[in-house]
């Protein structure tokens, strides 16, 4: 199995999670294949929150339903606590399940309209939780409570009588009642307005440190991935691109593509010149035919003759930051060190 | 009359008359519903000149499309209250019959939607939704129409345009129905292009070559452009002026530099603090705004922003503060508190102090009041006590 290499991972010792190969394929007609991931290797410690970041199609949801094995991956493994999720059976397998929440990109659509945000909330706990009606109640206040909805007010209302900002909270609540210990996050801001978006980031963070958690995080948003991730991998269709802790990613991006990203993403400051002769054709290629060689080539500018016949492999170029390219950006680079950013905690009243 | 340092520069073509291009004054669209009126544009003024950029940024629901229709006079629905002037080419716009807006559309203003399938038919190829737009416009000969529209598609970048001139939209990825939904905006040669969230939906890598696209062609064409927001990077580098709406109104305006150098309203100020940017190092702590977006039917009193704002004061809660001039320069605002005043210091800092909630959530990001309740009474309550905390501790 040509992967992109696993020089990234970490000793399993000191990861929670791990995937190794990962290969998602689904029948496309006549006899074709849409290669949605083509074996991407990946590692999560306790306490570390994964961003995963890249285009529509690439992969992403793909990569989290399969971690939780909805559907299982076609090819490779997925371990958590060192146990391959895939060869659990009935009751172990269930209850390794219940260690892995997601929530998903819709806020409105993924909760059920006809119940009411208790019972939604609750949902869960009828299949895996425990039966004492009284503990699943106390599990249910505490976790609304938690996410800012009065459980009282839940009780009685529906879905569709809160905004996307607080479906979300919903379906954040929903996801820990089961007190996982992993929480994969399926794009849980994209559909939502940027002050909303800020609240729902900030409420992760602090969730994470009051039950925990450890985080995969999925967006396309660079600066939203920046911002609650720890450790950032980039993604292409199907494929590893580059590897590495958020500050050095987007300060030394060594790949092509994640280059063309950082240099994308929009930036609220006028003074920032804007070279706007950047305009690309075409689109991304087929996952049913993906290219030769590097994937990346079709929109490369510095792809060559080595890139369309030999694929990439993963390999180091700072203490935390691998990079599969045959002609990376940066071959070392000078990676930040210093602790995590400042907290922008200060009153900004201008005198 | 260009000034240099602005993004959109360029000499007025000769014989182009200096006149603003778009004058719109105290436009109301206002729908009349079951539940009450909708105040959606509630008093909107603005002026753009010939070929500049005027950014539009608020939340969702904030009136900005609804603003957009309006002027230009696309479809509401029924049960539409409108009122106020929209004067184009010194002509007004809401005084033409809507059997003649059809000749204006296209020619004189189009408009680029966020999602494209709205201007695309998905039954007929995209080649003839060109040329049939050329030709109802212009009455050219197919062949020349056939002409031209591969050349626009060209010039929109869409790869092999001869061949794809016969492809349906479902066989097109979602930048490139844009980018064709764009050709057919640019088809006639608007003099002016309402572009509302053309790139929502899209990549950050897409968004940026259609981005990068309007303003080529916008320059080439000497064309002015009003371009809908919820994202103030998108706006940031790309026009000349920026209006913040809120809840119907605009309360805030200058030219895209001074705003983000010199931010007066809460709002923009709470707007930018909460936006992630890649510049800032991971788990920068963002600001947050406490809330939820004003109901339209029943705004709140006073300031439509006092529910959520971290500045407020007492006398937010009962007058609604007018939109006034920075003294000698080219920027406006509505607030009685503003941002870099003593006063709008002083109340942050009280509010700050008595833990009420918006100030709380704007300086650490926490929202710590209860969504599900009366936020705009809580509101009140909080700041009128802070306020009253303060004046019996005398200072
Ligand atoms: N059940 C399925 N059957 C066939 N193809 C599928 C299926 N699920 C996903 N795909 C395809 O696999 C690829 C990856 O899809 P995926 O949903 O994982 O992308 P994504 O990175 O999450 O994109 P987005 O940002 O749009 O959510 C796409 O080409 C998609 O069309
Ligand atoms: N036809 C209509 N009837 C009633 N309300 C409407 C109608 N169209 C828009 N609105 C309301 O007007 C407000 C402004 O809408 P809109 O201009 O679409 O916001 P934005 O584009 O800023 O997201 C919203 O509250 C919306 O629900
Ligand atoms: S391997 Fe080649 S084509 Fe791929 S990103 Fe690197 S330089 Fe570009
Ligand atoms: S300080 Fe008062 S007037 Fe200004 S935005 Fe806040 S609530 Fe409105
Ligand atoms: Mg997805
Ligand atoms: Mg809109």
């Amino acid at each position: 199995m040509a992967g992109t290499g696993k020089a990234h991972l970490r000793p399993a010792a000191d990861t929670m999670l791990r995937v190794e190969d990962l290969v998602m394929e689904f029948p496309a007609g006549g006899g074709k294949k849409v290669h949605a991931v083509s074996g991407i290797s990946l590692d999560v410690a306790e306490g570390e929150t994964l961003g995963l970041v890249g285009e529509s199609g690439c992969g992403k949801s793909t990569t989290g339903k399969a971690i939780i094995q909805l559907p299982p991956p076609t090819s490779g493994s997925v371990s958590l606590d060192g146990t391959d999720l895939a060869k659990l059976r009935g009751e172990e397998l269930r209850e390794a399940r219940t260690r892995i929440q997601m929530i998903f990109q819709d806020p409105i659509s993924s909760l059920n309209p006809r119940r009411k945000i208790g019972e939604v909330v609750a949902e869960p706990l009828n299949v895996w939780g425990p039966d004492d009606p009284e503990q699943q109640r106390d599990l249910v206040h505490k976790m609304l409570d938690a996410v800012g909805i009065d459980p009282d007010v839940a009780a009685t209302k529906r879905p569709h009588e809160f905004s996307g900002g607080q479906c979300q909270r919903i379906s954040i609540a929903r996801a820990l009642v089961m007190e996982p210990q992993l929480l994969i996050c399926d794009e849980p801001v994209s559909a939502l307005d940027v002050s909303v978006q800020a609240q729902i980031l900030n409420l992760l963070e602090d969730l994470k440190v009051e039950y925990n958690l450890t985080l995969v995080f999925v967006a396309h948003d660079l600066a939203v991935v920046k911002n609650i991730s720890d450790r950032v991998a980039v993604m292409y269709l199907g494929k590893l691109c580059e590897v590495a802790e958020s500050n050095s990613l987007y300060e030394t991006p060594a790949h092509p593509y994640t280059s063309l990203l950082v240099g994308s993403s929009p930036i609220p400051d006028p003074s920032i010149e804007i070279d706007e002769s950047v305009v690309e054709e075409g689109e991304l290629p087929s996952p049913i035919s993906p290219p030769s060689g590097c994937r990346f080539r079709t929109r490369c500018p510095l792809a060559d003759e080595i890139c369309e016949r030999v694929e990439p492999q993963m390999e180091q170029i700072g203490p935390d930051h691998f990079v599969a390219c045959h002609h990376p950006l940066v071959t070392s680079t000078e990676v930040n060190l210093s602790p995590t950013g400042t907290d922008k905690i200060e009153t900004k009243g201008r005198t | 009359m260009a000034k240099s340092d602005t993004k959109t520069a360029r000499l007025v073509p000769p014989g182009l008359p200096n006149e603003p291009l778009l004058q719109v004054k105290d436009l109301k669209t206002h729908f009349q519903v079951p539940a009450g009126i909708v105040r959606a544009v509630n008093g909107v003024s603005l002026t753009l000149d010939r070929g500049k950029t005027l950014g539009v940024v608020g939340e969702s629901g904030s009136g900005k499309t609804v603003l957009a229709r309006s002027i230009m006079r696309l479809n509401l629905g029924d049960h539409v209250i409108a009122s106020g002037s929209a004067k184009f080419e010194g002509k007004e716009l809401l005084d033409i019959p809507m059997s003649d807006m059809p000749d204006l559309w296209g020619v004189e203003m189009a408009m680029v939607f966020q999602d494209p399938m709205t201007s695309l038919n998905p039954v007929v190829k995209i080649g003839r939704q060109v040329t049939e737009h050329i030709r109802h416009h212009h009455g050219t000969s197919k062949s020349d129409a056939k002409d031209a529209a591969i050349a626009l598609l060209k010039s929109v970048r869409i790869p092999e345009a001869e061949a794809r001139f016969n492809a349906y939209p479902h066989e097109l990825s979602g930048g490139m129905r844009q980018r064709v939904s764009i050709a057919i905006a640019l088809a006639c040669g608007p003099k002016l292009l309402f572009a509302d969230e053309p790139t929502t939906a899209l990549d950050v890598t897409v968004q940026h070559s259609i981005l990068n696209l309007l303003a080529q062609q916008q320059r080439e064409r000497y064309m002015a452009m009003i371009m809908v927001t919820h994202d103030l990077g998108v706006v940031a580098g790309r026009a000349d002026e920026i209006m913040v709406m809120y809840a119907g109104k605009v309360v805030e305006r200058a030219p895209t530099k001074t705003l983000f150098e010199d931010m007066r309203h809460p709002y923009t100020e709470a707007l930018m603090r909460s936006i992630p940017k890649v510049s800032e190092r991971s788990h920068t702590r963002l600001s947050a705004i406490a809330g939820r977006p004003p109901d339209l039917i029943n705004p709140p009193n006073g300031c439509s922003f006092s529910p959520r704002c971290a500045y407020a004061g007492p006398r937010c809660f009962e007058e609604a503060p007018p939109l006034v001039d920075v003294p000698g320069s080219d920027h406006q605002f509505a607030c009685w508190l503003p941002v870099g005043s003593e006063e709008g210091k002083e109340a942050f800092e009280r509010n700050l102090a008595a833990r009420v909630p918006q100030a709380v959530a704007i300086a650490e990001g926490r929202v710590t009041e209860d969504l599900t309740g009366d936020l705009e009474q809580a509101a009140a309550e909080a700041v009128a006590e802070a306020a009253a905390a303060e004046e019996a501790e005398g200072t």
